[in-house]
């Protein structure tokens, strides 16, 4: 005889019945649809991105195979055998310099007024859209402003009051803080998300026990905000690192530069300069043999730049959030 | 602390036999209306914008006293509590109206700062809010941001008294620089209590401590209460009336008053008096539907 089971209020079923039931499998068709989807997007976006790096890798392979440490201590010369990325990688690292050291602070500081010290009002909305669209804003744009006064405005202004020092002319030192100004508007906004997403009960524990706002924001809502912030700001840097729309603007030197000594010489920042991605597009229109390769061989090593500075920053990640 | 077998407490929201509570209540030492008076609140109001949550709060606190503060949920206890260490400050469009004085000097007072007063009353919140930092870090915080000391034996004294006042030194002596995320809800609860003693402050504010933990965990926290009170003043909010009436002193009785006019909620507060009075001979009406099971 069957074992029998009254589920619920219904009428007594054999175990083999509950089994059934239980084993029953509704198609569910839109899921795995759904799932077959995503996973094609995934696949997509990485066949695309590898067959990039493949073709590039390849294509530069001659020039990275036999001579690497001339291409990336030459000069920019006309000659495809002797050119090198030198002062690109100098433009690139300044650039990268100042994009840390003046919209990293910058950014963050004005993340934290906007999300722990400004009153919610509508001056405050306001400026909070502006920034969100400020980081809408064509890169090109940018070069203009930056054009416009860190080239010709400052030019003007007297030695001691930065005219001509650093500023003022076609300089590093121009292009560096034009691209900080670029990506400001991205360092807030992904900062000001960082520090929204940090707990209320954290700041309450905090000022329950007797500290100060400072105090507070110090020791608590920074640590715990670090991560996000830290990626935000690296995404930031990586986006100034590969503009060169707006390097154009400000005065890129695109052919023959001058001979620049020292990789860390402060004094060129009021010289001329280039960067990486400006030597990419102008040899990418190169018509003559060996410039492809040259091309390729340039783009390998900027995507080794960006990736030891993205690397830099996820260890760094990774550090703060053991701590915290 | 004795065997967590003895704090076996009853469930939360299950109304008990009202001659339980009120034996309770009258188990308690006698009320002694001669104690200091720590805070005297005088028709204090709370507003969120133009909301008005709470009006017309009249009551005075007692040192070393436990006051309960009980009633339905969105009654404004919690409100009303968070005025006494000036934790709505932080809230924007609060704002505070009436008076509130500690020790006879309005807290609410231009000259007092907020920083000051939340170090001589402390906060202990609803659900269990460590640091996410070492159980060491999160006790000595509250020292170091206060100046009573910066490190070394001096801070690890302090660290390791307000850990045992707080009954958990026991089971983390031996993991101090451990994250505090990895204790169980009750120790985190604990550490909280730590947390806030460690400062030596006078008064302990207690919001719904217990909501989010077990009733072993709570008997814990119940048991400290008892025994810390000799040095503290405690004022506690609590959904629990069991829990009321097993801890506290006196017992103040909110309720939720509605205006037909503007639909608006406001909290009022029906009764004020000694524990045992409040379960067994209450005055309102209210009170004995609310603390009877009647209703709430």
């Amino acid at each position: 005889m069957a074992v029998t089971h009254t589920i619920g209020r219904g009428a007594p079923v054999a175990a083999d019945a509950v089994r059934a039931r239980l084993q029953g499998k509704r198609a569910d068709t839109r899921g795995v649809g759904f799932r077959i989807l995503i996973i094609g997007a995934l696949a997509i976006s990485l066949v695309t991105l590898l067959i990039l790096l493949v073709d590039v890798a390849v294509t530069g392979w001659p020039v990275l195979s036999t001579r690497l440490g001339d291409f990336v201590s030459g000069d920019l010369r006309t000659s495809p055998d002797e050119a090198g990325i030198f002062q690109g990688l100098r433009g690139t690292f300044w650039i990268g310099v100042f994009t840390v050291g003046l919209a990293f602070p910058i950014g963050i500081g004005a993340a934290l007024y906007l999300e722990e010290y400004a009153p919610r009002n509508a001056f405050t909305r306001f400026i909070d859209i502006n920034i969100r669209n400020l980081a809408g804003v064509p890169s090109i744009v940018f070069g203009i402003l930056g054009f416009a006064i860190f080239v010709k405005s400052l030019a003007l202004f007297p030695d001691w009051l930065g005219g001509g020092l650093f500023f003022g002319g076609r300089t590093t030192a121009a292009a560096g803080v034009t691209l900080a100004i670029l990506v400001l508007p991205i360092v807030i906004i992904t900062s000001a998300e960082a520090i929204r997403a940090v707990p209320d009960s954290i700041r309450e524990a905090g000022f329950g026990v007797g500290a100060t706002r400072w105090e507070v924001i110090r020791a608590h809502v920074l640590p715990y905000a670090a991560p996000g912030i830290l990626t935000g700001t690296v995404l930031s840097l990586a986006r100034a690192l590969g503009e060169a729309a707006p390097l154009i603007l400000v005065g890129a030197v695109t052919g023959r530069l001058g001979q620049q000594t020292g990789f860390f010489d402060v004094a060129q920042l009021q010289e001329r300069f280039t960067a990486m991605p400006i030597v990419i597009t102008t040899w990418a229109g190169r018509p003559q043999q060996g410039f492809e390769a040259l091309t390729a061989a340039a783009i390998v090593i900027m995507l080794l730049v960006v990736l030891l500075a993205n690397g830099t920053a996820i260890v760094l990640r990774n550090r703060f959030e053991k701590r915290r | 602390m004795p065997p967590e077998t003895d704090t076996e407490p009853e469930t939360t929201g299950d109304p008990r036999p009202r001659v339980d509570m009120a034996s309770e209540a009258a188990s308690r030492r006698p009320l002694d209306d001669d104690r200091t008076i720590v805070f005297h609140v005088q028709d204090l109001e709370v507003h969120y914008g133009t909301f008005r949550a709470v009006r017309d709060i009249n009551l005075v606190v007692r040192q070393n006293e436990v006051t309960a503060f009980i009633g339905p949920s969105g009654c404004g206890k919690t409100t009303v509590l968070r005025c006494f260490n000036r934790m709505n400050d932080l809230v924007e469009i609060a704002r505070v109206g009436g008076r509130i004085d500690y020790h006879g000097v309005d807290l609410y007072d231009p000259q007092v700062s907020a920083v000051e007063v939340r170090r001589r009353i402390g906060m202990v919140f609803q659900k269990p809010n460590p640091f996410p930092k070492s159980i060491y870090d999160n006790v000595s915080y509250g020292p170091r941001v206060a100046g009573l000391a910066k490190k070394g034996e001096a801070l690890d004294e302090i660290v390791e008294r307000s850990l045992r006042r707080a009954a958990l030194w026991d089971e983390v002596k031996d993991r101090l620089k451990a994250s505090a995320m990895g204790l169980s809800g009750g120790q985190q609860q604990r550490l909280c209590i730590a947390r806030a003693l460690a400062v030596d402050p006078e008064v302990i504010l207690m919001d719904e401590p217990c909501s989010a933990l077990d009733p072993i965990a709570t008997g814990r926290i119940e048991d400290l209460m008892e025994e810390i009170k000799a040095e503290y003043t405690i004022i506690i909010v609590t959904h629990n009336m069991q829990q009321a009436a097993r801890v506290s002193d006196r017992c103040a009785f909110f309720t939720t008053e509605v205006n037909e006019e503007s639909d608006t909620r406001t909290g009022v507060l029906v009764e004020f008096d000694g524990t045992e009075t409040m379960f067994s001979n209450p005055s309102d009406e209210r009170t004995e539907n609310y603390v009877t099971g009647r209703f709430g």
